[in-house]
């Protein structure tokens, strides 16, 4: 469900997970333990892209899980972004106003690497 | 409820189920699935319709499972009618209810910070058309959901001779 990948980047180290599946209050948790689990091992890192290219489905608690990361990034002085989110699962996003905060691309290429600068384009 | 000359029902009219099943998170995306599966069956609603059926859903069972019985899973109740031309969920639980109702539907307001964004009952009274809440602390809480068909054709305006 959740495939983690570490990209150089010049700026350093950026983990790339690609969650797929649905993002629930029975999957949230993994996303949280498994993304914690990779910083862990390059604690120098500060670069996050969760790819939700595969996800179909997200309730608040999928949201609340993203939302918890992009923290965590940002309290490292990092920086997330987000790749590939579905309609049904933009709708949501947007719903929730979170997209006003946090930089969405349509596709990895587009993301990589994470500008210095200027918010999403997707 | 009559039905074609050849035996089959070519408009459904009424329909109805109940569920229960303990509150454990496995069980909020089975019950996502059944509700949006009934729903399916009014052909009238968009897949966006039945995408916000599952999201309210989702969020509804998520509230029994994290927040309705501190000591261990208890009893989730899950019920829909398809009625005149809509559907209506009840989700019912027997836990610790809500002390302040008007309080938890207040977007972001949630007991548990964390990760929990406050935003389950938000969604769910945005995604559907009604919804009621009613809670009786140590009693239970229950939700009642209406859903009508987003594409539902407007009523034309009579026409006079």
């Amino acid at each position: 469900m959740v495939n983690l990948e570490w990209v150089s980047t010049p700026a350093g180290p950026c983990l790339v997970a690609a969650i797929s599946g649905e993002l629930d209050l029975q999957t949230a948790p993994l996303l949280r333990t498994q993304i914690e689990g990779a910083w862990s091992q390059h604690p120098e890192a500060r670069q996050l892209i969760l790819d939700l290219s595969g996800v179909t489905f997200v309730d608040s608690s999928g949201l609340g899980a993203v939302l918890g990361r992009y923290r965590q990034c940002v309290l490292r002085g990092g920086r997330m972004a987000l790749v590939g989110l579905q309609p049904n699962v933009r709708r949501l996003f947007e719903l929730s106003g979170v997209l006003r905060i946090m930089e969405a691309y349509n596709s990895l290429d587009e993301a990589l690497p994470l500008p210095r600068e200027g918010g999403g384009r997707a | 409820m009559s039905g074609a000359t050849d035996g089959t029902h070519p408009r459904l009219q009424e329909n109805h189920f109940v569920l229960e099943f303990p509150s454990l998170p496995a069980n909020v995306a089975f019950s996502r699935y059944a509700v949006a599966a009934f729903a399916s069956q009014l052909d009238q609603f968009t897949l966006v319709d039945i995408e916000d059926i599952r999201i309210a859903v989702s969020e509804l069972v998520s509230n029994v499972v994290i927040h309705a019985y501190p000591d261990g899973p208890g009893p989730v109740r899950v019920e829909g009618r398809l009625r005149e031309g809509c559907l209506e969920i009840t989700v019912s639980d027997q836990g610790r209810g809500i002390a302040n109702v008007e309080q938890a539907l207040e977007p972001t307001f949630t007991t548990l910070p964390g990760e929990r964004m406050g935003l389950g009952l938000t969604f769910a009274r945005q995604l559907m058309d009604e919804m009621t809440v009613t809670s009786v602390p140590g009693e239970g809480t229950v939700v009642h959901l209406v859903k009508r068909p987003s594409a539902a054709p407007v009523q034309p305006p009579a026409v006079s001779s």
